[in-house]
């Protein structure tokens, strides 16, 4: 599985980061949450962020898609100099987020949900009024290009499988121009199936030029489609691996910090 | 792994078709039709003889449903929107005393009183909002707070300058006042009195208005509770910033990721539905002429049953402004109703309790079917 894939993976290594983060601090009061990680992602690649719980992951995307400011370090967006405001900054430059629970609201049309926040809007007497129809259009488009067919664009989010809502939420992202993707363990609450279904559509993504992050602390579904493998361990970079480089049980390891796991792992079996 | 992806791109044939019952019961307003629908031929079948569908009879019943229309229309969005707003009630009693208290005791232009009452009474739910947003607290416990606050001042405020607690004297000052009649006016007299001469509505035989139509005209407040519903419901189905408030009751936090302003939706829908109670207290401070400290008792949780009959989810994300508006007709016409039948008046509020518990009965099984949930 991790050597042979059917995913392509390009020659993203060649071209220039669209995002460079250098020496990221986060300190919260007294607790130093990141203490210098340094990340960067090519177009057209995915780049695997792993680390155990409590490493640091989930403060380290949401300072890439501006919900904390750093406390130092640097970011550069496109080789220029950021600094994001709030999230809506990010969002606008291009930098998307796919939570783990909170991408969709079950209550919601699919439609509606796409749409969520980018409601396309048609003047009728001088007012806005939303553009259903349009947002009907586009969204069964834009689904059944990923592969899933809707009953129809009214149908509720919550009559979707966890899989299918995170193929929406990425459909979502990308429809509305993302250059950077940030998938937040989009595949640890999902069977094997629906696993399958979205690493086919973060390759799809890939595939059209876009940055795909994939937090994950599954080893198997990151090499399933990582191209480069950056490890967090304390809040800190415990470096980067291109793909081909680093073997599932050397990156297991590493997430783990060291012994314990390959002990585990021996009186196991390794099945871990 | 490609080839598994690919093999569910054709049709899925665990989908099953949902037949159209299930399809119409997922409608939110679907509750209030049938509830509209059994309220009415029941009383055509037990009291069409009672007087109820006279004109008078009928405009009876219209006022009081466009009253609880109005603040219906208010709960209905805040609740979408995921809040609760229980001041409600003590908010009309409110913003009627201080229009009374500005024009009478102050002696303001009615006009003035009437705005300054909206601009106070509307900052107060920004207030209210305010607080929800920023503390995190339940709307629930905060706005419990400022039912007793405002309910409160609504007492001490006319004791202290007037040494009672009902100001008149309001139709005296409100003559010609051009903001006034907006709120206590009635339109289309020319049409009642064409339809009285035609013999279509009864006239009156005697007295000092012999020959004038019984029903002289329709109430600014039915105009009003028209108005309101229309732009509730096309805000709420038809713009942008109704996707939002459903966003931010769906899920508020995954609202916010994707770029939707859910704590100024929250704190714009208790300034509308504080400017809903203001509108109902001004029209019945303009209609009876004086404003009392009781008034709006328990309209807060009148409106929020409404809203529940009209199919809205208590947890928010969920509901109509038709549907609202149809539980308050219901409303109007049950309460009215059981009057006109000589049906003692207590037995309303067991009529309510049973109605409100079948429709939040209704609508937990209506969320499961949208849901999946099983």
């Amino acid at each position: 599985m991790t050597e042979d894939t059917k995913f392509h993976h390009g020659d993203a290594q060649a071209r220039e980061p669209i995002i460079r983060m250098v020496d990221i601090q986060k300190h919260f009061g007294s607790v130093i949450a990141l203490a210098g990680v340094s990340f960067d992602l090519k177009p057209g690649e995915c780049h695997c962020l792993l680390g155990d719980n409590g490493a640091g992951k989930s403060t380290f995307i949401k300072t890439m898609s501006g919900v904390h400011k750093p406390t130092s370090g640097e970011i550069f967006f496109e080789g220029k100099p950021m600094h994001f405001e709030d999230p809506r900054d990010a969002i606008s430059a291009g930098i998307a987020t796919v939570h783990q629970h909170l991408a969709m609201i079950p209550l919601m049309s699919v439609s509606r949900n796409f749409f969520m926040g980018n409601e396309p809007t048609r003047k009728v007497a001088g007012i806005n009024f939303f553009d259903k129809k349009l947002a009907d259009e586009i969204t069964m488009e834009e689904m059944r290009k990923m592969g899933i067919n809707l009953r129809g664009p009214d149908q509720a989010v919550g009559t979707l499988s966890g899989g299918e809502r995170q193929t929406v939420a990425i459909a979502r992202a990308v429809h509305f121009g993302a250059k950077i993707l940030i998938l937040d363990e989009p595949t640890s609450a999902l069977g094997v199936r629906q696993t399958s279904n979205v690493l086919a559509t973060i390759d799809k993504v890939r595939s059209q030029g876009i940055g795909v992050v994939f937090i994950s602390h599954n080893v198997r579904h990151a090499l399933a489609v990582g191209d480069r493998f950056t490890v967090l361990n304390r809040g800190k970079t415990l470096g980067t691996a291109k793909r081909g480089e680093i073997t599932p049980e050397e990156l297991q390891d590493l997430m783990a910090g060291g012994q314990e796991l390959a002990q585990l792992e021996g009186s196991l079996g390794g099945t871990v | 792994m490609a080839e598994s992806a690919q093999t569910t791109a054709a049709s899925d044939e665990r989908i099953k078709e949902i037949s159209p019952l299930r399809r119409a019961l997922i409608r939110p307003e679907l509750g209030g039709i049938v509830g509209t629908v059994a309220v009415f031929t029941f009383f055509i079948l037990f009291a069409f003889d009672s007087g109820m569908f006279t004109a008078q009879g009928v405009m009876n019943w219209s006022v009081v449903s466009a009253q609880f229309m109005i603040i219906a229309v208010g709960a209905c969005l805040l609740m979408i929107a995921g809040e609760f707003d229980l001041s409600v009630g003590s908010m009309i009693g409110f913003a009627g005393m201080m229009i009374a208290i500005f024009s009478v005791t102050m002696s303001w232009p009615v006009w003035m009183a009437i705005l300054i009452t909206f601009v106070l009474c509307v900052a107060i739910g920004a207030l209210n909002g305010y607080i929800v947003v920023r503390t995190g607290l339940p709307s629930f416990i905060v706005t419990l707070a400022f039912l007793f606050i405002l309910r409160g001042f609504t007492i001490y405020l006319p004791q202290t300058i007037e040494r009672k607690t009902i100001i008149g004297g309001l139709k005296d000052v409100a003559e010609g006042d051009w903001l006034a009649s907006v709120f206590g006016g009635k339109v289309f007299q020319g049409l009642f009195v064409w339809l009285g001469d035609n013999g279509i509505i009864e006239t009156f035989e005697r007295g000092t208005r012999q020959g004038q139509p019984v029903v002289d005209g329709v109430p600014m407040l039915i105009i009003w509770a028209i108005v309101i519903i229309i732009f509730g419901h096309v805000l709420l189905t038809k713009t942008k910033f109704g996707n939002w408030i459903f966003a931010a009751g769906g899920d508020a936090e995954a609202a916010r990721n994707s770029g939707v302003p859910v704590n100024k939706v929250k704190i714009l829908m208790f300034m509308f539905t504080a400017f809903c109670a203001t509108v109902f207290a001004t029209c019945q401070v303009m209609e009876f002429g004086s404003a009392g400290a009781d008034r709006g008792l328990l309209k807060e949780f009148e409106a929020i049953i409404a809203v529940v009959i009209g199919g809205a989810l208590l947890t928010g994300g969920y509901g109509s402004v038709l549907g609202a508006a149809l539980g308050a007709l219901i409303f109007g016409v049950v309460q009215q109703g059981l009057f006109f039948a000589g049906v003692e008046s207590s037995l309303f509020r067991v009529f309510l309790g049973v109605i409100l518990l079948g429709a939040v009965i209704l609508n937990t099984y209506i969320r499961r079917i949208i849901t999946g949930e099983r």
